[in-house]
């Protein structure tokens, strides 16, 4: 049984047909990558995913269990974190509020700390500046608090959007590795990306997005060498 | 200076307070013989803790309140009534936050869960119904005649009605509620409340339920109010409709607009600003309520942030003290 299963979801913004039929899944361990255009709905079928867009047709099933009924706000209690597209931190308060915000579903204490720990081990820059009010951070740094405010929930499942998007290449670069090393910690990870090349690099899986539809789903191998591939998305010829 | 809540060296928290206390300590001694000036400063402390409310519910978590002045009022007659006939002040104040809180709730609940903008709405056709009720209900409220001879409590034999002494009741419910409220704010539905001031969405990724922290902070705003009100009875001894009518809920917002929404110190600077100007403005007459609308409205344009945020300039730039904290 896979961790995550959407079926056949359409999803609309009013009268938008955002989501025309997105049926993907992904395995518990696996790092799978959503990529596509700008405005493909790679966003939206995040959002479908934790709650924020409500299907209109098909399913977005969890662990076997629909997540229809569930309020966005009970997504986290299910093990699903999200690092929000633009490094969607709380700007105005401080890198430790931002973490201690990523342990709002939690309350065991001796937990929190310990993933606080880990968090800041994984992220020394973000110790340094620990009582800095985060929207003055770096936009590397801002992309580091994201992704550890995320980890702060210990979810089994992370959502990451863009993480890329905005930031320079030797960052990029780290982004990944941290990504790869939070995987290979246990967590799953569904990635959407626009940097396809760097996505397709670090998922063992990938699906490709286009309007509001998946048109191709392979190994992260099989997508590298697809030529539609190559010329949309990998910008060779 | 921008925001109490935050961890601060103690130093700065207790220059804070010590500045709060002084000036609280100071003002009876300056001003102790008039009485008039006496009755100003209780009023300035009880709309300071009325737009402290309203900040939980504006400031800090997005809502507009039209129902302030009601919420005010129903804890005014409530005092009223009650010690009118001859219940203790500290029963008849209690009973009045819990009936303000729960209204806040019971108002809160349906039109959080329609839309969340609906709150305006409701909370004005709330504040119009409330002061109906306070107006024809005649057999209760007195009507237009209002309810006269409103005692002044004691406290543990302790006779509180002279003006200093209710002064100082007054202040002393300020500086309680003004520690609960930093309490609140530090606390995880404060975390909760700042988180969905910022990006709601966001709020709600990491766990945070909008309704539950939105109806929360409503319901405080509005049990605010209501111990507002329940000391305004004494204060002024009276009670009649048109202390509150609704317009009186916009010049609740337009107090903490000109203080800073959102900031801790927001309620503190509006408040003593809105009750001190017209002092000053005795002259203008009429046109000082348009001079009025036209700070505001130029506050809310180019200093969103209140006047508390121009101090905080005045602070950083001018005297450069208090270096930000966000030197790289
Ligand atoms: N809040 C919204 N309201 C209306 N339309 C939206 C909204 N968000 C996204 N859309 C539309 O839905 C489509 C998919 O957008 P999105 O999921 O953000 O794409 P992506 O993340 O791949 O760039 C686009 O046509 C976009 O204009
Ligand atoms: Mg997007």
């Amino acid at each position: 049984m896979p961790m995550l299963e959407l079926n056949d979801v359409h999803a609309y913004y009013g009268n938008i047909h955002a989501l025309k039929g997105i049926s993907i899944t992904v395995d518990e361990g696996e790092i799978v990558t959503l990529i596509g255009a700008n405005g493909a709905g790679k966003t939206s079928t995040l959002r479908t995913i934790t709650g924020l867009l409500k299907p209109k047709t098909g399913s977005v099933i969890l662990d076997g269990e629909d997540l229809a009924p569930y309020p966005a706000h009970k997504i986290v209690y299910k093990g699903v974190a999200m690092v929000p597209e633009g490094r969607g931190i709380f700007a105005k308060l401080t890198v430790r509020e931002n973490l201690d915000m990523g342990a709002f579903s939690r309350s065991d204490a001796d937990g929190i700390k310990q993933d606080l720990e880990r968090a800041f081990t994984l992220f020394p820059r973000l110790k340094e500046r620990e009582s800095q009010i985060s929207g003055t951070l770096s936009g590397g740094e801002q992309q580091m608090l994201a992704t550890a405010r995320a980890l702060m929930a210990r979810p089994r499942l992370m959502l990451m959007d863009e993480p890329s998007m905005g930031l320079a290449p030797v960052l990029v670069e780290s982004v990944f590795d941290i990504i790869q090393e939070i995987n290979k910690e246990g967590t799953t990870i569904l990635l959407v990306e626009q940097n396809a090349h760097m996505a397709l690099q670090i998922a063992q899986r990938g699906y490709v997005l286009q309007t509001g539809e998946i048109v191709l789903s392979d190994s992260a191998e099989g997508l590298r060498k697809d030529p539609m591939v190559q010329k949309a998305y990998l910008g060779m010829e | 200076m921008a925001n109490l809540t935050r961890k601060k060296r103690p130093v700065t928290r207790i220059l804070h307070w010590t500045i709060f206390l002084g000036v609280i300590g100071c003002v009876p001694v300056i001003f102790g013989g008039n009485a008039y000036y006496m009755y100003v400063a209780t009023l300035i402390g009880i709309y300071i803790i009325t737009s402290m409310g309203l900040n939980f519910t504006l400031g800090y978590t997005g809502q507009i309140s039209l129902g302030h002045a009601a919420f005010m009022g129903l804890g005014a007659y409530t005092v009223a009534l009650m010690t009118l006939n001859g219940y203790s002040f500290w029963l008849a104040l209690p009973l009045g936050v819990l009936i303000t809180f729960v209204a806040g709730l019971a108002l809160g609940l349906p039109s959080l869960r329609v839309k969340h903008h609906y709150l305006a709405l409701v909370t004005l056709g709330f504040g119009t119904v409330i002061y109906l009720l306070f107006s024809n209900e005649y057999e209760i409220t007195g009507g237009f005649s209002g309810l006269p001879g409103i005692p002044r409590p004691s406290f543990f034999g302790l006779d509180l009605s002279s003006d200093i002494a209710f002064y100082f009741l007054v202040a002393a419910f300020l500086v309680l509620l003004t520690g609960i409220a930093l309490w609140i704010l530090n606390s995880r539905w404060g975390r909760a409340f700042k988180a969905i001031r910022e990006n709601d969405m966001r709020a709600e990724m990491v766990g945070v339920s909008l309704l539950t922290y939105k109806l929360l902070a409503f319901a405080i705003g509005a049990a605010y109010a209501g111990i507002a009100g329940g000391l305004l009875a004494p204060l002024m001894k009276f009670v009649d409709p048109t202390s509150f009518p609704v317009h009186e809920s916009f010049w609740f917002l337009i107090m903490l607009i000109i203080g800073g929404s959102g900031r801790f110190e927001g309620p503190f600077v509006g408040a003593i600003v809105v009750m001190l100007l017209p002092q000053f403005l005795r002259g203008t007459q009429q046109l000082y309520f348009v001079i009025f609308a036209a700070i505001t409205l130029i506050l809310l344009i180019f200093w969103p942030g209140g006047l508390t945020s121009l101090l905080d300039v005045f602070f950083r730039r001018v005297l450069r003290r208090n270096p930000p904290q966000f030197t790289k």
